[in-house]
């Protein structure tokens, strides 16, 4: 018999499945697109479960103000060309109302800053069911958790009390203030992720390519040269050919010397790849539990 | 061991095989998964890099694999699976998706979860103890979900010397026990997982097996026709209507195919309404597609204007799912506050179709141990299984779950709660 599809078929059917059912069950819901591959891919896979129609949800952008300018210019064009709505919560205007912290010091990000400027958007937004393009593959608190996560009415994910989900049977059942988060992608490896985007032609921000860029090198992380980073003494810029694996602040994404410049060199590139992406990341550095702790407090 | 080059030929036809793990705690489960992942070369310098300095700062004598997997904190803190954890690979023949569940009684309800996807469940047995309570429970669980393969891992031979006869004599005892179950594919392989030996390498240890390894194994055994092609069923997900004037007229059905094949120009009849139509055309995103089966996402458009919304379901015309009110049905039990009430109402959600119902009878809770029908106590507590009569609100379209797991399931949630309480596979 001849029926059969690939593992890259099926992961797209399982990922517009479950898109579809948070148009069903939610009032309310988004995708929280944050500029990076994963969340370019998800918007496309959304794009696929509805078409004919728009995309029945907007698209909602953190913006911790560190973004690089191509993240911005992608987005941007990304949301005119599907005509979907996109929503930006600006970290920078929590900072300087005093809803947020800049963190100061070494390593300092404006990750946790993102946590309450996302919990204000839903908040003002009441969105119900907020989509990211988060995997299992990507970090170990992650691979614990359910298509559909639930959040209390304080954003909390008790990970010890989580929902069983069996079969393809989502439960989006909530009580009033409380909400979802939803990641359609769980399943997919980074691998995955590259091979789908190549069989399907997905435009990216021109970073994940090799090219040449001015850089500088800190704690052993490439920096890309940045109006948000003072250089410290001993800091040289110089131009090399590099790539970003993941798309987070400027500040702190660490670029790899790659020449691959093409869909089908990277492909080959993660296949033989030795660390994983979150690897270059400083966050998840901090300490063994970081992400656990942060998902915790309603990071996504 | 095939090589890690997946070039884009090759990974065009590439399979995906889900995978879970049972068995009692300290069999080995996680230490398995590290070494798979760890052969298959899956495992990454910086993740191998934490499990090392993880490994030193509690003590262990050897790199303890099994924190690979034993992701949470309070986990890692007492040293046990607590939930489930689920882990990828590739090998350039398949992508594999593991559950990996934890073993405790207790927990239960998660291999349940991980077990309600799986195409394929390995079950640890410590080959010094043999076929104990837990494996019985986890074959009973794997058989009642329906899993198609099982395979039986004898495991810690190093521990009693690589000894066949102890192997043979495990393997009879469990093939006794399990003539009563009704798992259709049973294989044994003899392992180490804390060695490799029979993981991914073959054993020098054992040439008295001509079996393969697990991995060969998993790389090959025959998944495709795990899934029903037979009775086409289409539970409808959500109506497509385009608010544009190019696609004024356009209303499509999206769904998953859960059963079956559909093709253009197929009659087909909708549920509840009754009507038939034909198939118009198949659209996955903006290019037709001649056929659909399970389980493609696609949107169907109809000859025929008729009322057909979410919780419906579309099946050919020629072969009629089962319908009605009285679901006969085997329950397994996952909240921990409180039992499941006789005469209790839930939600009950089937495919994408919502509804309520009440629990008529609780027909026997089953002892794991025996295998045997206990109605003298039919309590159903956490992780308990039983068989129940259910009333319905609405009437249910559906088929038996041994012949489809995906209209033949249905999960109960706690109408105060909201919790998922029960996972439910449908007799008749
Ligand atoms: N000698 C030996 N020990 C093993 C083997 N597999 C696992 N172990 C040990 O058994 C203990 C429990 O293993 P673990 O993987 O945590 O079991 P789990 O509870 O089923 O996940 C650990 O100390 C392992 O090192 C094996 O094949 N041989
Ligand atoms: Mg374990």
């Amino acid at each position: 018999m001849g029926y059969s599809i690939n593992h890259l078929r099926e992961l797209e059917s399982e990922a517009i499945y479950v898109l579809r059912e948070v148009a069903a069950q939610f009032e309310n819901p988004c995708i929280l697109f944050s500029g990076g591959k994963d969340s370019i891919l998800l918007t496309h896979l959304a794009k696929k479960a509805f078409y004919p129609a728009k995309i029945p949800f907007p698209l909602v952008h953190i913006d911790t103000g560190h973004n690089f300018p191509e993240t911005l210019t992608f987005r941007d064009d990304l949301a005119k060309e599907l005509q979907a709505k996109l929503i930006v919560g600006s970290v920078q205007s929590m900072i300087d109302t005093g809803m947020a912290h800049e963190e100061t010091g070494a390593n300092a990000s404006r990750n946790i800053a993102q946590i309450p400027t996302l919990l204000d958007t839903i908040e003002k937004h009441k969105f119900d069911a907020l989509m990211g393009g988060a995997r299992r593959d990507e970090e170990k608190a992650r691979a614990k958790e359910r298509f559909f996560s639930h959040r209390d009415e304080f954003s909390q994910w008790d990970p010890k009390n989580q929902r069983p989900e069996l079969w393809n049977l989502y439960n989006g059942k909530k009580h009033h203030g409380e909400h979802f988060r939803v990641f359609p992608i769980s399943n997919w490896t980074e691998l995955d992720v590259w091979q789908y985007i190549g069989m399907e032609n997905i435009a990216l921000p021109s970073l994940y390519y090799a090219h040449k860029r001015r850089i500088f090198e800190r704690d052993g992380v490439i920096l890309s040269e940045s109006p948000f980073i003072t250089l410290r003494e001993g800091e040289e810029i110089r131009e090399e050919i590099v790539r970003f694996r993941t798309m987070g602040d400027a500040t702190i994404t660490g670029a790899y010397r790659s020449d691959a410049d093409t869909i089908d060199k990277i492909i080959q590139e993660v296949a033989a790849a030795r660390s994983t992406e979150r690897g270059s990341r400083a966050d998840d550095k901090r300490s063994e539990t970081a992400m656990e702790d942060r998902k915790k407090e309603g990071y996504f | 061991m095939s090589n890690n080059t997946f070039d884009s030929a090759s990974y065009m036809s590439m399979e995906l095989l889900r995978f879970t793990t049972a068995g009692s705690v300290d069999d080995g489960k996680s230490t398995l998964i590290g070494r798979l992942l760890y052969d298959s070369k899956s495992i990454f310098e910086d993740q191998m890099e934490a499990v090392k300095a993880s490994s030193e700062k509690r003590g262990d004598d050897h790199i303890n694999l099994a924190l690979v997997t034993d992701g949470l904190k309070s986990e890692r803190e007492q040293g046990i699976t607590i939930d489930v954890a689920y882990r990828y690979f590739a090998t350039p023949k398949r992508k594999f998706i593991i559950a990996d569940t934890p073993g405790h009684i207790q927990y239960t309800r998660n291999m349940v979860t991980g077990a309600s996807t799986a195409n394929l469940a390995i079950i640890l047995v410590d080959a010094r103890k043999g076929i104990i309570e837990q494996t019985k429970r986890h074959s009973l669980i794997a058989s009642l979900l329906g899993i198609p393969h099982v395979t039986i891992c004898i495991n810690k031979m190093d521990l009693v010397d690589y000894d066949q006869a102890t192997y043979e004599s495990i393997k009879a005892d469990y093939k006794r026990f399990a003539s009563k179950l009704h798992v259709k594919d049973v294989t044994f392989i003899p392992i180490s997982a804390l060695y490799g030996d029979n993981v991914v390498n073959t054993s020098d240890n054992m040439p008295w097996y001509n079996g393969t390894t697990l991995m060969y194994h998993l790389e090959n055994v025959h998944i495709a026709n795990d899934r029903n092609y037979i009775d086409g069923r289409f539970p409808v997900q959500t109506v497509i209507r385009p608010q544009s004037d190019t696609f004024h007229d356009f209303r499509g059905y999206a769904g998953r195919v859960s059963g079956g094949v559909f093709r253009a120009g197929d009659e087909v009849k909708a549920w509840p309404s009754g009507f038939t139509t034909k198939i118009k055309a198949i659209h996955c995103d903006n290019q037709e597609v001649e056929e659909a089966f399970d389980p493609m996402s696609v949107v169907m458009t109809l000859e025929d204007e008729i009322d057909i919304s979410r919780g419906d379901m579309i099946t050919r015309s020629n072969n009629e799912p089962k319908t009605g009110q009285d679901i006969d049905a085997m329950i397994c039990w996952m909240d921990d506050s409180k039992s499941l009430q006789l005469g209790g109402k839930y939600t009950l959600i089937h495919t994408t179709k919502q509804c309520r119902c009440v629990v008529k009878s609780i027909e026997y809770r089953m002892d794991i141990n025996t295998l045997s029908k206990d109605q003298e106590n039919r309590t159903i507590d956490l992780n308990d299984i039983g068989r129940v009569k259910l009333r319905t609100t609405v009437p249910l379209f559906y088929d038996e779950y041994s012949r489809n797991r995906v209209t033949g399931s249905f999960i109960l949630v706690d109408e105060g709660s909201n919790v998922t309480v029960g996972a439910c596979m449908i007799r008749s």
